[in-house]
């Protein structure tokens, strides 16, 4: 009974893993669109490696596809109940600016200082 | 005499009476931390010359009370004096924060947490920052970007993840209590590994304020102790609604060392099928077993109860997880703290190769996936649909707490294992949390309580309860603990 047991299920998951399935066709273009988009600098040999260990893992969701959920209600959060909160509207002490800057690698004259933004 | 076998509410009690102080409790701890620091290395950084100025700062209090002819013991906080452990992924004005990640080595915050601001004014003392998995992301604590820590009980094995350094400060008598963070199971694993009661708290009960985030609808803060009192006492201290957090939950927390001792009787508690298959160890199942055994000659009533959707938990958690991981990794970027790569000309640049040098395998791989399954053209057919499955996850608890009180399942599978003997295969590890992984979905309390040992290595018993129940869920921990005699153990 795998349905019912997440350790058996787990195991499954492993083993077909292990034995080469299921997998998502995920491509080297693919991890680069990625890591390009999550603003990661990776080697080849991590993207290659990725290709293989993301595809691994992102197959194995594709599990979820078992359950019906058309009517179901996305979850974001197990709050009881959700409201905007606001602080009241009083004027009051913020950090100070050069506790703010403190741990910045590079900082000029009470500002962030980066490498050029607007290309020449 | 060897005050760090004492648990917290002990030595709180014998400052009170004036038979200690709490610079005789600091430097007795301290004592023994480094004595067990080199095997263990719990500590990513010691704050010694901090915690002894703290316990001096009590003393000098003690003494005006005293000269002032008033009582002393009424009128300190009730953690005066206690050293404690906080997990490196909360903030700590002054003292390095790293969250034992490279990206935010030398960090120093400029506030505390609000978790730490309240075990300040509960007048604990800090005896330094836990080594954890690079941003709580791990099982084993070996996913560190600084060094693995190692199990107090057998320094060849794991104290488990993610907050491995809390744990194994506390089983090991560094702390008598500290703080972890539980996303996935980071509180409780570590905790059944290491032999000690840890707490998840229901999601919205503590603020996190401070805590360096994870996946914002998962992340809980909550206390490592060495028994159920001193669990109840830290809950006391952290819990309650905060300001700076807009998921606090606006209730009032009750006084949870009240109802400890009331018993379990006529408590109704369910057993889940799902988390006790084959892949279960036989001596983790048996004690375990034995466990809600006794629990039911107490006078609880037990049956057994089934959560259907439970497999389906683990796919939830590695879509949801990743995906609030790699927005809230979004902020490590060269700018406003942390090092910078060099030689970069363009922002774009420096931003990518700061990352990259910055961030850890593991962490990498879960930036990876987080963003794959948020980007366009996946996001529905991923994304949206755990948000869907984490409602059915979710009902499959109300359904349960209709009937039941309390659920009692195992914590782990497995007894702590072997140091690199998971970390060649990421998809191994991740198995590690799949009775702990539900609860966060569901966001309802859970607490590991020492249920025996197997073979010199410590199982946990995992107690289930109703959301903003942890009064209950404490209640039943204590009333175990007491009549199995498993509480309060140090690792020698």
């Amino acid at each position: 009974m795998v349905a019912g047991n997440p350790w058996l299920a787990a195991r499954t998951w492993y083993n077909a893993i292990q034995k080469g399935g299921p997998f998502m066709p995920i491509t080297r273009k693919d991890i680069d669109h990625v890591a390009k988009l999550a603003l990661l600098d990776l080697s080849d040999a991590e993207k290659e490696k990725m290709v293989e260990q993301v595809g691994e893992i992102v197959g194995h969701f594709s599990r979820l596809s078992e359950l019906d959920t058309k009517d179901v209600p996305p979850t974001s959060h197990t709050l009881p109940s959700v409201h905007n909160v606001l602080r009241p509207d009083i004027p009051g002490r913020t950090l100070p600016q050069d506790k703010a800057l403190r741990e910045a690698p590079d900082a000029l004259k009470g500002y962030f200082k980066v490498p050029r933004v607007v290309e020449e | 005499m060897e005050l760090w076998r004492l648990p917290g509410h002990r030595l709180r009690e014998l400052l009170g009476r004036g038979e200690v102080s709490a610079l005789e409790i600091a430097q007795n701890h301290l004592e023994r931390l480094e004595a067990k620091e080199p095997q263990i290395s719990a500590f990513l950084h010691v704050n010694r010359d901090g915690a002894l100025m703290q316990a001096g700062v009590i003393d000098d209090r003690i003494r005006q009370l005293r000269q002032a002819g008033e009582d002393v013991d009424a009128a300190l906080p009730p953690l005066a004096g206690v050293p404690v452990a906080i997990k490196d992924n909360m903030c700590t004005e002054g003292v390095p924060t790293t969250a034992a990640s490279k990206i935010l080595r030398d960090y120093v915050p400029p506030y505390d947490a609000t978790v730490v601001r309240r075990l300040r004014e509960a007048g604990a003392v800090m005896m330094g920052k836990a080594n954890c998995d690079e941003f709580a992301m791990g099982s084993s604590t070996e996913n560190s970007g600084y060094f693995p820590t190692k199990n107090p009980w057998d320094p060849t094995r794991v104290p488990g993840g993610s907050s491995g350094g809390s744990a194994a400060a506390v089983a090991a008598g560094e702390a008598a209590a500290s703080l972890g963070s539980d996303t996935g199971g980071s509180i409780r694993l570590p905790a059944s590994l290491c032999g000690v009661v840890g707490v998840k708290p229901t999601y919205g009960r503590v603020s996190r304020y401070g805590l360096i985030a994870f996946g914002s609808s998962l992340d809980q803060i909550g206390p490592f102790t060495r028994d159920v009192e001193d669990a109840a006492l830290m809950m006391n201290a952290i819990s309650g609604h905060d300001p700076m957090d807009s998921t606090s939950a606006d209730v009032p927390a009750p006084d949870f060392t009240e109802a400890l001792s009331a018993g379990v009787s006529g408590l109704r508690i369910g057993v889940p099928r799902e988390y006790f298959g084959p892949g279960t160890e036989p001596g983790v199942d048996k004690a375990v077993r034995d466990a809600i055994a006794l629990l039911e000659r107490l006078g609880a009533r037990v049956g057994e109860c089934s959560l259907p959707h439970t497999s389906y938990a683990l796919d939830v958690y590695y879509i949801i997880a990743p995906a609030e991981a790699s927005a809230n990794l979004a902020r490590y970027d060269g700018v406003r703290y942390g090092p910078r790569a060099a030689g970069a000309v363009t922002v774009g640049e420096m931003y990518a190769r700061t990352r990259a040098a910055g961030f850890g395998p593991e962490v990498r791989r879960r930036i990876i996936i987080g963003t794959y399954v948020l980007s366009a053209g996946y996001y529905d057919a991923f994304y949206l649909k755990a948000q869907k499955v984490r409602t059915l996850v979710k009902r499959d608890f109300d359904k349960v707490f209709e009937e039941f009180d309390l659920l009692a399942t195992p914590v782990s599978p497995t007894v702590a294992f072997p140091l690199g003997s998971k970390v060649a295969d990421p998809l191994s590890m991740y198995l590690s949390d799949v009775c702990t992984i539900p609860i966060n979905l569901a966001g309802v309390p859970a607490v590991s309580v020492p249920c025996g040992m197997v073979d010199g290595l410590p199982v946990g018993l995992q107690l289930i309860g109703r959301s903003l129940d942890e009064a209950t869920l404490l209640r039943a921990a204590y009333t175990y603990e007491q009549y199995s005699g498993n509480g309060g153990q140090v690792a020698e």
